[in-house]
């Protein structure tokens, strides 16, 4: 694939994200430097600021930090689910890149979600409604790109609950009887549903066994090979960035310290942070 | 003496005072104008309780002149409870004709059904409605809701559906089928059974829909595309009553009450009583047109 600095997939530009009635010192008195995210003159709480950065197609992004770092709150403004301070965020399908997604309509704005983006949560929770079977959950995902074909729903859900490796038969139960790893699983094959080029996952393997982990984290890897879809992981932990990623972006109180090739970052970090970071590796 | 005529009338004309009736017509003009949409209105007060058929009785008594010919029905019966009461309650304000005669009628109120006989242009058709909301049942949230309205986000409802569908075989929504009004708004048609629901396709009568509780109006004006809410390959399809006669009038094609006899058999007689009577009188109404009811296109 060729990456030159025209073929971005996503571009995103000076993401802000700010809590509270911020003022003109607010971003100049934030930051690693000061290791707060909170203004001292107004209380604002600075959650991402002046986050830039562009996403290649097939390529693996990651973004590491504490937690309290902004790491999620970046994916969650480009999912929409949250509305941006400032900023902007071009897609290269919507509209070939040419305008801001972030400043679209909400009907636009789910458009884009229903056919571009997928998201996979930590809390499966947040991604899945409980109340649906596995199958109805990844039904929603087709009927809102406009699928209203029952046997073609069941074919292309069960097709991909086999990818995802959840056993087909229990298509019609719903995920509050699944284990954590299956939950997690259903909710990848729902965020994959529509073969979006761009997947987020926010902390998808934090809370699941060691074991179940590494299923999980194959899975992406391997949805990733075969799909070939950007994806953007979030994720404190390193391992989790030094398995799935080719780039990674190092947060800290709500900024970028330091971004750069994934094995790079690990073998000769250069901030402090991202030292202190790689140092306490286990 | 000078008479004081002011008092003579213990009510205004319809019980409900103009500035009030003005502003339920308004509302009502809104709903004709965007079909499917509900519209919020003022819901006033009325001597029988919200909930019971105030919406209804709300849209009669603002659209009623005092030459307008006044049927209501109650579950298709002339002769129940709340017809009897509420026909009472609007010839006493009005002193308008009523009449039992579907094709005779100007307004017909209705509870739970639309007649039998096929309306025509002119007629106008008013719904007692419990639950506006079609979406109450995946949203509970009135804010969401309304938003999913504004934004045609209609995913949740069709994945009800699905679910229905999965779990059961078929799609199990009885009377209130959701309907889609003027390929906008999903809409719910009051709990009528699906027998009628074809029925407001396309009709040439005016429907006003009431929720006195819920405080909400909403309409489908004549001629409007109104359908069922279906899949490409699971389609909607009214109650299926086999092929059993009417035990009176051996009348098979409309919708039936099933009874039993002391003796404890089953019987199954013409819910629609007006047009129950005009088949005992061998006066062939002439019912609604859709492709349930002659599947053949006729």
């Amino acid at each position: 694939m060729i990456r030159n600095e025209d073929n971005w997939l996503l571009r995103v530009r000076d993401l802000t994200k700010i809590y509270g009635e911020p003022n003109e010192n607010t971003l100049a008195l934030t930051g690693p430097q000061f290791n707060s995210n909170q203004c001292p003159e107004t209380d604002s709480i600075v959650a991402c600021a002046g986050i830039s950065f562009d996403l290649f197609p097939g390529e693996v992004l990651g973004i590491v930090g504490e937690s309290g770092s902004g790491k999620s709150t970046v994916v969650r403004l480009l999912y929409f689910d949250m509305e941006k301070s400032a900023g902007e965020a071009m897609l290269r399908p919507y509209q070939d890149g040419q305008v801001n997604i972030l400043d679209e309509s909400n009907q636009k704005k789910r458009f884009i979600r229903n056919h571009l983006m997928g998201m996979v949560y930590q809390n499966p929770r947040d991604g899945l409604n409980f109340r649906f079977t596995s199958g109805g959950n990844i039904a929603e995902k087709l009927i809102m790109a406009g699928n209203l074909h029952v046997a073609q729903i069941r074919s292309r859900a069960s097709r991909l609950l086999e990818k995802t490796e959840v056993p087909v038969q229990r298509m019609d139960d719903r995920p509050a009887s699944f284990s954590g790893g299956m939950q997690q699983r259903v909710q990848i094959s729902k965020a994959i549903a529509n073969n979006p080029p761009l997947l987020f996952l926010d902390e998808v393997t934090t809370g699941l066994d060691v074991s179940v982990q590494a299923r999980v984290l194959d899975l992406i890897r391997e949805l990733q090979q075969d799909l070939g879809i950007a994806m953007i992981v979030v994720s404190h932990d390193l391992s989790v960035i030094r398995m799935l990623t080719d780039r990674t972006i190092v947060m800290k109180n709500g900024r970028i310290v330091e971004s750069g090739l994934t094995d790079q970052i690990l073998q000769d970090p250069q901030h402090a942070y991202s030292q202190l970071l790689v140092s306490s590796l286990l | 003496m000078v008479e004081n005529r002011k008092f003579v009338n213990k009510y205004n004309f319809a019980f409900i005072d103009e500035a009030t009736k003005k502003e339920i017509r308004r509302k009502l003009l809104k709903a004709i104008a965007i079909p499917g949409y509900q519209v919020p209105y003022s819901s006033p007060e009325m001597p029988i309780a919200r909930g019971w058929g105030t919406g209804g009785l709300h849209v009669t008594l603002a659209i009623i002149g005092p030459d307008d010919v006044f049927k209501i029905i109650d579950q298709g019966s002339d002769a129940s409870v709340n017809a009897c009461n509420l026909r009472e309650f609007v010839q006493h304000m009005t002193q308008v004709k009523t009449t039992y005669d579907t094709g005779e009628a100007t307004i017909i109120q209705t509870r739970h059904r639309i007649t039998e006989e096929e309306l025509k242009e002119g007629q106008i058709f008013v719904y007692q409605v419990p639950q506006p909301e079609p979406l109450r049942g995946v949203e509970r949230y009135e804010n969401r809701t309304r938003q999913m309205h504004g934004e045609a986000d209609y995913a949740k409802m069709w994945v009800s559906l699905y679910e229905s569908f999965v779990q059961h075989g078929d799609i199990m929504l009885g009377a209130g089928y959701p309907v889609m009004v003027d390929k906008r708004y999903i809409m719910a048609p009051s709990p009528i059974p699906k027998w009628d629901v074809p029925n407001l396709n396309q009709s040439k009568a005016l429907h006003l829909f009431g929720a006195g509780r819920e405080k909400r109006l909403y309409a489908v004006p004549p001629h409007t595309i109104v359908e069922p809410l279906e899949f490409e390959d699971v389609k909607f399809h009214p109650e299926n009553f086999k092929g059993i006669p009417c035990y009176k009038t051996g009348y098979k094609k409309a919708f039936l009450d099933e009874l039993y006899f002391d003796d404890g058999t089953q019987h199954y007689v013409v819910n629609d009583s007006n047009f129950l009577d005009k088949l005992l009188e061998k006066a062939a109404p002439v019912q609604h047109h859709n492709k349930y009811l002659n599947p053949s296109g006729s």
